[in-house]
């Protein structure tokens, strides 16, 4: 069977419905789950850093728990696992004109869970990034220690996060396609159905693979321009990182200051 | 609510205000209130590092009072323990007439305060750091308007208002929209007393404020603590700026080795100092 050009350009520049919704449902994982999982890691770096000892070992626990096991055996846990058990079953939530089916959500659940426990690591590299004097001072003039971390420490820290977030993002744009395991049609699985049906497998993963790239490429000219406007709003704190280094460079293009997140990360 | 600390501990004040050699300034109204600083006994370990060894010291209300000594002789931490940025191991520290950072408890025993208490206390004590501490992310007039927001929530409008007037002060209106990154050491540490005035403190603690700056900004900072000294402002500074201690100290007190080991007015303490390690200190710092 030799490439067949007309099938690919007709898939690339035609695709069906189902490749288009598959995409879609790609990008809206992605930004849902990476935003619960910013919060989720702000929540466990806070909580790594209580003076309660109770919440220190839980978040502690949390992020080694999540860290230690992969990223499918999650989804399948906390999908399937969870239904086998009758612990939870995700069934489907209607709110309003929207109906999300309930392997959708747990697979933002499983993303969301999953990077929470990245984004604290990442979190927490970036707290301890702003200097030491940063709290003191917002101390000495009588703020509470929680508003000195919300005034002053926070907005710094946050400049220092959002490299590798960036890249944390890319990262997850690519990792939607795990849950295809647990049934979730998005893209990956869509070219999987799709390719079943028709047996054009390379040509069928290579625009698959084109769609991804077409996804994180646009993402890292957003991301740059996030950068660019960060900088400009005074402050030399974020350094940022030229495109052809962000696109080409891999895991140390995201480096802020004195972190980068592929150091932060165990394997995946 | 947290109650408030023990009463003012009025007896002994006039007493204990002659023994700490206060000047008694011309037309200058009799003291009738605390002593600004009331330290008696403070003893505080780094590790096995005994970095203050029984330091006494008394400042009353409108003195200013210049630490001096080798660096590792403990005036920065004296200075951390006044506004409780380290807590004292041992001994009594009252600020204004109440204990800081401690609460006396009904046997007599000290334990360390609520941290909203310690916040509340910190509001009238004003802290430059040797390094600005400045915010970067936020503007000059921002950084001195965040904490009147913040704890004496007063409105945004006023409290920006407020930092103008301030920053026209220390002679910087023209900088309230400059970010900390594009200003001057000697600019920076400007504002930073500016932040510090914002809050109306009753005693200003200078961490060795001018050590970090080029040689050609110490003026104008000195300046600016000048003028603050002249206004009647309590000052505790940590400095190895001589020429500011002869000229605006009250009392200049010597430590070396966690100590106070010499204290007196400035003509006395700097001219004919009467430890040794002293003249020691002295004849490297002035040649």
């Amino acid at each position: 069977m030799s490439f067949d050009w007309s099938f690919f350009a007709h898939l690339l520049f035609h695709p069906p419905g189902t490749f288009v919704q598959g995409a879609i449902r790609t990008i809206y994982l992605a930004v849902i789950a990476q935003a619960l999982g910013v919060a989720l890691g702000l929540l466990l770096a806070l909580w790594r850093r209580s003076r309660y000892l109770p919440l220190r070992v839980l978040a502690g626990g949390y992020i080694w728990l999540v860290r230690g096991t992969p990223l499918l055996v999650q989804a399948v846990i906390i999908y399937d696992g969870s239904s086998a058990l009758g612990l939870y079953s995700f069934g489907t939530l209607s709110v309003g004109p929207v109906s999300v089916p309930g392997v959708v959500q747990a697979g933002i659940v499983t993303l969301a869970l999953n990077e929470g426990a990245y984004m604290a690591e990442i979190m927490r590299a970036a707290i301890n990034s702003v200097d030491k004097g940063q709290a003191e001072a917002a101390e000495s003039l009588g703020l509470r220690r929680r508003q000195a971390m919300r005034h002053v420490v926070l907005p710094q820290a946050m400049r220092v996060v959002i490299p590798p977030l960036g890249n944390e993002f890319n990262n997850m744009l690519k990792v939607t396609s795990l849950l295809s395991v647990i049934g979730l049609q998005e893209l990956f699985l869509a070219a999987q159905d799709y390719n079943s049906a028709t047996f054009r497998t390379f040509e069928i993963f290579l625009v698959t693979a084109i769609y991804y790239i077409v996804m994180t490429t646009a993402w890292s000219l957003v991301q740059a321009a996030i950068e660019r406007r960060l900088q400009a709003r005074g402050g030399d704190l974020v350094a940022t990182v030229p495109l052809r280094q962000r696109l080409f460079s891999g895991g140390t293009s995201g480096g802020g200051p004195a972190i980068g997140a592929e150091q932060l990360r165990g394997a995946r | 609510m947290t109650p408030s600390t023990g009463k003012t501990p009025d007896a002994g004040v006039e007493g204990t205000r002659a023994a700490a050699g206060a000047p008694a300034k011309a037309g200058e109204p009799e003291e009738t209130g605390p002593l600004a600083v009331e330290a008696t006994g403070i003893h505080k370990w780094f590790g096995a590092a005994h970095v203050l060894d029984d330091v006494s010291l008394q400042v009353a209300s409108g003195e200013v009072v210049v630490l001096i000594g080798p660096s590792g002789s403990g005036k920065t931490t004296l200075l951390r323990c006044l506004n409780h940025l380290e807590r004292i191991d041992r001994g009594r520290l009252l600020i204004n007439g109440h204990l800081i950072g401690y609460r006396e408890n009904a046997r007599g025993e000290l334990r360390e305060d609520s941290e909203a208490e310690i916040a509340r206390q910190r509001r009238e004590i004003g802290f430059v750091f040797q390094h600005f501490n400045l915010f970067p992310h936020l503007t000059a007039e921002q950084n001195i308007a965040l904490a009147p927001v913040r704890v004496r929530k007063v409105s945004r409008a006023l409290a920006l208002d407020e930092a103008r007037r301030l920053l026209a002060r220390v002679g910087l209106d023209d900088k309230r929209g400059s970010y900390p990154s594009q200003l001057s050491g000697g600019q920076r540490q400007r504002v930073a007393i500016a932040r510090a005035l914002a809050m109306r403190p009753r005693l200003m603690l200078f961490d060795e404020p001018t050590s970090a700056l080029d040689p050609e900004m110490v003026g104008e900072v000195l300046a600016v603590m000048r003028e603050l000294a002249s206004d009647g402002m309590t000052m505790v500074v940590a400095s190895h700026e001589m020429g500011f201690a002869r000229g605006v100290a009250d009392r200049v007190v010597m430590m070396d080795a966690g100590q106070i080991i010499e204290a007196g007015p400035p003509a006395q303490v700097l001219d004919s100092p009467a430890h040794e390690r002293t003249q020691a200190f002295l004849s490297k710092v002035l040649h």
